[in-house]
């Protein structure tokens, strides 16, 4: 009666899911890899991180990872944030692989909120923990609803969205999870990344793959698929821009995270993708900062 | 310079260790055993258990003792332990009227066969704190009762109904397949099937069912409740091991049953009859048992040809919403970095400002 119960890290399975559960995980996989954008519903398991915490990804993770892989974590782009650490270290307890900072070194990266600014490649893979994989969620709460716009292309609701939004802002009011058209028919949530980041995923090299824990959904965009930003042919997409570069190590092209450095309005800004910032340190690039 | 975010490990494992010190209090304290939780913290332990959904008060008490009695942080762990376990059998179905009955009462008949049965119940104690239990009481007195009247026939109140005809029938095995619905290894679909919406609701968390239920007394989605029957005691668990082909006893658990007499009028087709709401838990758990109860009748409207107008009959917002370890998870989340979103709404917002910034000013000239 008592046995199971101390369990201890020797008493799971590789990469904490048992291989059934992994089996089904990655048939749900393959299956959105040959529906792009396309929602697959999955038996979700309860994981021993928090919903919200990245579940979703977790999973994904888990049901693909080999002795062989090199797996990086990211979280707001940096290696060092307190979830990415946790999430790092659950794989090295449970699966004992190895773990690395640098992009181009690994073969799965885990993220949350953004794509690295290093160019993947096509033998990466990044999963994304998705929060709501619903693009049309917020215009439509029902379920049974948006599986029906999704089955019809039924989208003109989105377009409609982002029309008023210019008429009220002059601008679309979605910076980020600013919703994707893969491969011309599913309407897709890239999971909150800053649209700054939408025109990686465009024809990425690299296999996209999405885990969505609490809401239960895996979806993918194979690699070499067409990924669009919706838009309009007056109002083009445009990502963001800075006036300011790194304080760091100076890049003028990369996502930049505001830095408070007083309480008088004093900040500065720094790389959000902290691999490519120190490499671009290691390579003799300065910003004004240091 | 740029400190932010940097020696994220070293942070985690201070909090840890933060965490561990909290948790165990002034080493001064003798350390709680999980026999005392297990004892004299019985109803959290149930309350764990059954949004939990495992049946093991060991570890239930062990979860409580871990989340210094956060009972949410407790079906957490618990629930993250149960993932891991395989699933070697299915029961048949427990058999509510041969529980070994602790309490039955029925708010519907004053008196019934096997009679009204108070048993353990704060019901009808005063609130008044008991400040003897603060001191440390003496063992209480052993209650005195008749045990021949709980060795009657305790038949459920709903059967009696039922033999009458005057309630609809009990649903039974609607695909005829004796499947029944497992949210834990599919994912809701909807519209979902009762088997699906009761295991949803035996998980729910009670804060929410309860407030759910209770709307619906309150004329959102009223169902004109009666408790025909409430009873709590133990019942035999049954399996049916394929090498033997006959069901064998595994144990016994305690659980708690709350059968809800709705009405309903009838139609063209079909006479009036009273409806159901049933509700099932785990150990002694009877707030929650009526709650479900209340909400499972109300997640009948479509069924039953009602209109869907209030919060507990729209079943994609109570099943999706009742789950607290899923609730927790998302709601607290939010205190995970969101730097980046953030930084592309600031960069947002500055933009539409200058514009702004900018129509005034041409206005102005």
């Amino acid at each position: 009666m008592t046995q199971a119960r101390t369990m201890t890290d020797g008493g799971y399975n590789f990469a904490y899911l048992d291989e059934q559960t992994k089996r089904m995980i990655r048939r749900a996989i393959l299956k959105a890899v040959a529906i792009p954008g396309h929602q697959v519903p999955f038996g979700s398991r309860e994981m021993p991180l928090p919903y919200g915490w990245g579940t979703g990804g977790i999973q994904v993770t888990a049901s693909i990872i080999g002795l062989a892989d090199v797996l990086k974590v990211i979280d707001q782009g940096a290696d060092d944030t307190t979830n990415a650490v946790s999430i790092r270290r659950f794989f090295a307890r449970t699966a004992g692989v190895a773990t690395t900072q640098a992009t181009e070194a690994a073969t799965i990266i885990q993220t949350r909120h953004r794509i690295p600014e290093t160019v993947l490649k096509d033998d990466q893979i990044i999963v994304y923990q998705v929060p709501i994989p619903e693009p049309l969620r917020w215009l439509e709460p029902r379920e049974a609803e948006t599986r029906k716009m999704h089955g019809l292309a039924d989208y003109g609701v989105m377009h409609v969205k982002l029309y008023e939004d210019i008429a009220t802002y002059g601008h679309i009011e979605t910076s980020y999870d600013y919703p994707v058209l893969v491969n011309g028919r599913y309407l897709t949530a890239p999971s909150p990344i800053p649209k700054f980041d939408n025109p990686k995923m465009h024809e990425m090299a690299a296999l996209q793959l999405f885990g969505a824990g609490r809401e239960k959904r895996i979806y993918a965009i194979p690699p070499y698929t067409r990924v669009e930003s919706l838009d309009f042919e007056d109002h083009p997409f445009a990502a963001q821009t800075w006036d300011a570069r790194c304080a760091i190590c100076g890049a003028g092209d990369s996502f930049l995270d505001e830095v408070i450095t007083d309480d008088h309005g004093g900040s500065m800004f720094v790389c959000s993708d902290t691999d490519h910032c120190g490499r671009r340190v290691a390579d003799g690039h300065r910003g004004d900062g240091e | 310079m740029y400190v932010a975010v940097k020696g994220g490990e070293k942070a985690i494992d201070n909090a840890h260790a933060l965490l561990a010190e909290e948790r165990r209090g002034d080493v001064g304290v003798p350390e709680l055993t999980l026999d005392q939780i297990k004892q004299q913290m019985g109803l959290a332990v149930d309350r764990v258990m059954g949004e939990g959904s495992l049946y093991d008060p060991d570890l239930a008490a062990l979860a409580i003792k871990q989340a210094q009695g956060d009972l949410v942080e407790a079906v957490f762990l618990l629930r993250a332990f149960r993932t891991t376990l395989p699933r070697l059998a299915v029961t048949t179905p427990v058999d509510t009227a041969a529980m070994t009955v602790r309490r039955r009462i029925s708010a519907t008949f004053k008196d019934l066969p096997g009679g009204q049965v108070l048993g353990p119940t704060y019901d009808y104690t005063h609130r008044l704190l008991d400040f003897a239990l603060a001191a440390g009481a003496p063992a209480p007195p052993a209650p005195e009762g008749d045990p021949a009247v709980m060795a009657d026939a305790m038949p459920r109140v709903t059967d009696i109904l039922a033999y009458q005809d005057l309630i609809e029938p009990e649903a039974g095995d609607t695909d005829g397949e004796g499947k029944v619905a497992d949210l834990t290894r599919e994912p809701l679909a909807f519209p979902a099937g009762r088997d699906l919406r009761l295991q949803n609701l035996a998980r729910a968390d009670e804060g929410f069912l309860l407030a759910l239920g209770y709307s619906t007394q309150r004329g959102y989605g009223r169902s004109h409740p009666f408790a025909g029957e409430i009873r709590m005691g133990e019942v035999a668990v049954e399996i049916v091991p394929e090498e033997l082909g006959f069901a064998i006893e595994i144990g016994d658990i305690t659980v708690t049953e709350c059968q809800m007499i709705n009405q309903f009028a009838g139609s063209a087709t079909e006479p009036p009859q009273f409806t159901r709401g049933y509700g099932l838990m785990f150990g002694r758990s009877e707030r929650k048992a009526m709650s479900m109860a209340l909400v499972d009748r109300s997640l009948r409207a479509r069924e039953l040809g009602e209109e869907i107008e209030a919060p507990a009959q729209d079943e994609e917002f109570v099943l999706y919403h009742s789950d607290n370890v899923e609730a927790q998870g998302f709601v607290q989340h939010l205190k995970l970095p969101h730097y980046v979103d953030f930084q592309s709404e600031l960069v947002l917002v500055r933009a539409l400002r200058r514009e702004a910034a900018a129509r005034r000013s041409e206005a102005a000239e």
